[in-house]
């Protein structure tokens, strides 16, 4: 095990770097189309059912067959990470934009209105009451849509572009226990940094939520 | 001065919340606008700052159309209180104070100098200012609402039953306190309220809905208690309206007994004072144990505190106190009955 480890260091380390990548670019992506996205459910609230709709039948393709359908659509290669980065950033975009949508509406009342009422424009609004409201709320997606990803990047493994995974796919090759171990261990660390990661952001971007009541 | 001009609204699917609102709301007083729940009070103080737009009829302040104005810029100059205060929770308490002289572009520091300000004006402590308002109690958090409202010394305030949430006694010490308030600043002020008596407490003039947003009546608290113009008035403003006069009366004229007569008395209950002859309770029979004094009285005060002082004291008797809270004379039940017969006596003649 410490040999295989030794042994494959600059292999190892390279599968950890791209499993990050591939994993946490999607997760970006997903954010940044996302936000406008439930942004808009909440201003024309009649967009909002076909945007969960649309979301619940993205998020159920199973990953592999999304992982083929995609180069029939656009043009990327199936064997390329950029193929997996789509898929994830679909998957991600899927989870994230309900969860904007749903917080944005949930911070909707008397707040809002009273806002409004002491002449907010609608944009400063947003930025500075809804958005900080309803953080609490979408950074919990965050954390959900940043640990699947994790976890579903190893199946890119399959197609061959699989950051971590390749451990698995190396050690079912070879009959091999120590990569499949130390695959699992490292991806299962990295969820879990990643996840304390935004928890601390969080703690550090909403201290009123820990201001204890009373 | 804010004027109703033949004002209707009808909500999408016809429900008419305001139905034809002619009304005029003077300079720097408080127009109190009650009525049962659902009779359109709400909608009325909203259109006020376009947070709802009325389908006919024009508001206008000081003769300017508010339709007429950019509804952002309106607004930053009409204070708003609502009744959960509404505050911002991911603000600290001076932020949420500041909150109108940063939108109109007052630099942070200063901002935060005269939220400082504003807390002890509205009778909080300025440690407050970097909490939360969860750490807040409710009447702290109104009071902070208040202050949020009065930051960018607006001339028109909108408050829709600010007191309403709080319990009886810290919503007591509010409606003192913000008179108090008003009597310095002088705004234009609607208030609206379920409550008739908070009405008739704060209004300098009140305006009484019914349902299906019509106006009953208008005018000062007296007249409505006097000379109600119908039977839902009448109603509504109670049948206990002689005891809601006694508001408007204060207990200057009010004869008291030295409060020697109610110390250390054998029978019955004895007042007690502390080394500086402030009253701290009534003990009964010659007892140690202390009653509680409901409250004390000054001559400022309405003789309808007096009375409830009196009914609800162990004594049957209301303790008058000085600027120095040094109790300086005792009142009877049976006292304030003569005085109020001998009142009503001088008005008949
Ligand atoms: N946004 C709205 N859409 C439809 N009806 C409304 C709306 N807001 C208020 N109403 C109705 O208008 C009437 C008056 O409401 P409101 O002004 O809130 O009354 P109040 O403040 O006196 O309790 C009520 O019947 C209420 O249901
Ligand atoms: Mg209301």
């Amino acid at each position: 095990m410490i040999a295989y480890i030794q042994g494959n260091q600059a292999r190892i380390l390279s599968d950890l770097g791209q499993h990050v990548w591939l994993s946490l670019l999607p997760v970006l992506v997903g954010v940044v189309l996302a936000l406008p996205a439930g942004y808009l459910t909440v201003r024309y609230r009649w967009l909002y059912q076909p945007v969960v709709n649309l979301g619940g039948i993205l998020y159920s393709v199973p990953s592999l067959a999304l992982f083929v359908v995609i180069p029939a659509i656009i043009p990327v290669g199936t064997l390329s990470p950029l193929n997996i980065v789509v898929a994830l950033s679909v998957y991600s975009f899927a989870l994230l934009a309900r969860t904007v949508a749903d917080a944005l509406i949930s911070v909707q009342g008397e707040t809002t209105w009273a806002a409004a009422a002491m002449g907010f424009r609608p944009l400063r609004q947003l930025f500075g009451v809804e958005l900080p409201m309803a953080l609490p709320v979408m950074m919990a997606g965050l954390r959900v849509a940043t640990v699947s990803n994790i976890s579903l990047v190893s199946v890119g493994a399959i197609i061959g572009v699989g950051g971590l995974g390749d451990l698995f796919t190396r050690g079912l090759q070879l009959s091999y226990l120590a990569p499949i171990i130390v695959g699992i261990v490292l991806s299962v660390l990295l969820a879990a940094v990643c996840d304390s990661g935004i928890v601390l952001v969080q703690r550090w971007l909403t201290p009123w939520t820990r201001a204890g009541a009373r | 001065m804010i004027t109703f001009d033949a004002v209707t609204k009808a909500f999408p699917g016809g429900n008419v919340a305001v139905d034809n609102l002619s009304l005029e709301l003077p300079t720097g007083q408080i127009t109190v606008f009650v009525g049962p729940s659902g009779c359109g009070k709400t909608t009325s103080l909203r259109m006020i700052n376009r947070t709802i737009e009325p389908t006919s009829g024009t508001i206008s302040i000081d003769g300017e159309d508010v339709t007429s104005q950019d509804a952002a810029l309106l607004r930053r100059r009409i204070g708003y209180v609502i009744q959960h205060a509404g505050l911002f929770p991911h603000r600290t308490v001076a932020d949420n104070i500041a909150t109108v002289p940063l939108l109109n572009g007052v630099n942070k520091a200063q901002a935060r100098e005269q939220a400082r300000e504003l807390l002890t004006r509205v009778g909080l402590d300025e440690s407050l200012a970097s909490r939360y308002p969860a750490q807040l109690s409710g009447g702290q958090q109104q009071r902070v609402g208040v202050a949020r409202a009065l930051a960018a010394d607006p001339p028109v305030m909108l408050m829709d039953e600010p007191f309403s949430a709080v319990d009886p006694i810290v919503r007591d010490g509010l409606q003192r306190e913000f008179l108090r308030l008003q009597s310095e600043l002088g705004k234009t002020i609607a208030f609206v309220t379920h409550d008739i008596d908070e009405a008739i407490k704060l209004g300098d003039r009140v305006a009484i809905f019914r349902e299906g947003g019509h106006l009953a009546q208008v005018g000062s608290p007296q007249d409505l208690l006097d000379d109600p113009a119908d039977e839902f008035v009448a109603d509504f403003v109670g049948r206990d309206r002689g005891f809601r006069a006694l508001s408007f009366i204060t207990a200057e004229k009010l004869e008291v007994e030295q409060v020697s007569a109610y110390v250390d008395r054998a029978r019955g209950a004895s007042l007690v004072l502390d080394d500086t002859g402030r009253p701290t309770g009534w003990s009964v029979d010659g007892q140690e144990v202390l009653r509680a004094l409901p409250g004390t009285f000054t001559t400022r005060d309405a003789l309808r505190l007096v009375t409830d002082l009196a009914i609800t004291s162990p004594a049957g008797a209301a303790v008058r106190v000085d600027e120095a809270g040094v109790a300086d004379g005792v009142v009877a039940h049976e006292a304030i009955a003569r005085h109020l017969t001998a009142l009503r006596r001088e008005t008949e003649r």
